[in-house]
């Protein structure tokens, strides 16, 4: 019988591989924090945007509906949507702050939410870290653009 | 081989699905937003041409379906939370998702006429 078969039997024949003192090879503990382990994963980032994706959720159900009765539902709905339109409605700097809540709000509600999806599907590391970068990139470009349209509104362009 | 190994899911995985598939929906169509909107700083006539998109027959009923999807999402959302937050909800989430369908087939219902009679008055008359 040869040392690798169990230790019991390996005991018997060769004392010197496995006694009282080492009576298994070492294996290292599961999820033992090393040097190797990024510092990143121990933040509470994930709690946080868990967090976020519910307080912001319950915020763009008002804005967002509200949004849509007032665009596509009242007063004929996108029938009267037109320059003249957005010119009224952003004379007001009540709509003028709801427009810019919902917009960041909600742009950084679906990033987190596709951050999720990407993270979901997409199996090798290159392609996941890419299809991130394109999510942020356009993530950022597009609530400054939309910031820097609801502050620079200017009714008389023409 | 063994009969019945797919796992199909019930109420709490296809509510899943569609929150997902929703969600994607909307957010590529908010990124279409942002940028149809911006077109206000370059010329009233430019933003009134983008705009006469959305008038158009299939944009409209286009429109229709992201009611669809935002009102689906909206109301799961609130179902999710109130699994995540409420010490009764995973219990009731099956009769929550019900009440979601329930609440949007009423407004789904209800927005027809409203979001659709731009395209209703033109191809029908007023």
């Amino acid at each position: 019988m040869s040392a690798e078969t169990t230790p019991a039997a390996a005991a018997v024949s060769d004392v010197s591989l496995y006694d009282v003192d080492n009576p298994a090879p070492l294996i290292e503990a599961p999820r033992k924090r090393t040097k190797k382990t990024p510092k990143a994963t121990r933040t509470n980032f994930e709690l946080y945007g868990w967090l976020f994706m519910r307080l912001s959720g319950i915020l763009l159900v008002v804005l967002v509906l509200g949004h849509l009765l007032i665009q596509l539902v009242l007063d004929g709905g996108v029938s009267k949507i037109g320059f003249a339109f957005v010119a009224g409605r952003w004379a007001s700097p009540f709509w003028q702050a709801w427009d810019l809540l919902m917009l960041w709000l909600a742009m950084l509600h679906g990033a987190n939410g596709l951050r999720t999806v990407i993270n979901d599907y997409a199996e090798r590391d290159t392609t996941r870290f890419w299809l991130k970068m394109l999510l942020y990139t356009a993530t950022v470009f597009t609530v400054l653009l939309g910031t820097l349209v609801i502050f620079t509104f200017d009714p008389n362009i023409r | 081989m063994p009969a019945g190994t797919l796992y199909r899911g019930r109420e709490g995985m296809w509510s899943w699905v569609a929150h997902r598939v929703t969600g994607v929906l909307i957010f590529f169509f908010l990124f279409v937003h942002v940028l149809d909107t911006a077109l206000v700083r370059v010329s009233p006539e430019a933003y009134d041409d983008v705009v006469a998109t959305y008038k158009t027959p299939i944009v409209n009923v286009m429109e229709y379906g992201l009611v669809a999807a935002i009102l689906f999402h909206a109301l799961n959302g609130l179902r999710v939370i109130a699994v995540d937050f409420w010490s009764k909800g995973p219990r009731y989430q099956k009769q929550m998702l019900w009440t979601v369908v329930g609440v949007w087939v009423v407004l789904m219902a209800g927005a027809f006429y409203p979001v659709l009679q731009h395209t209703l008055r033109t191809l029908f008359g007023s």
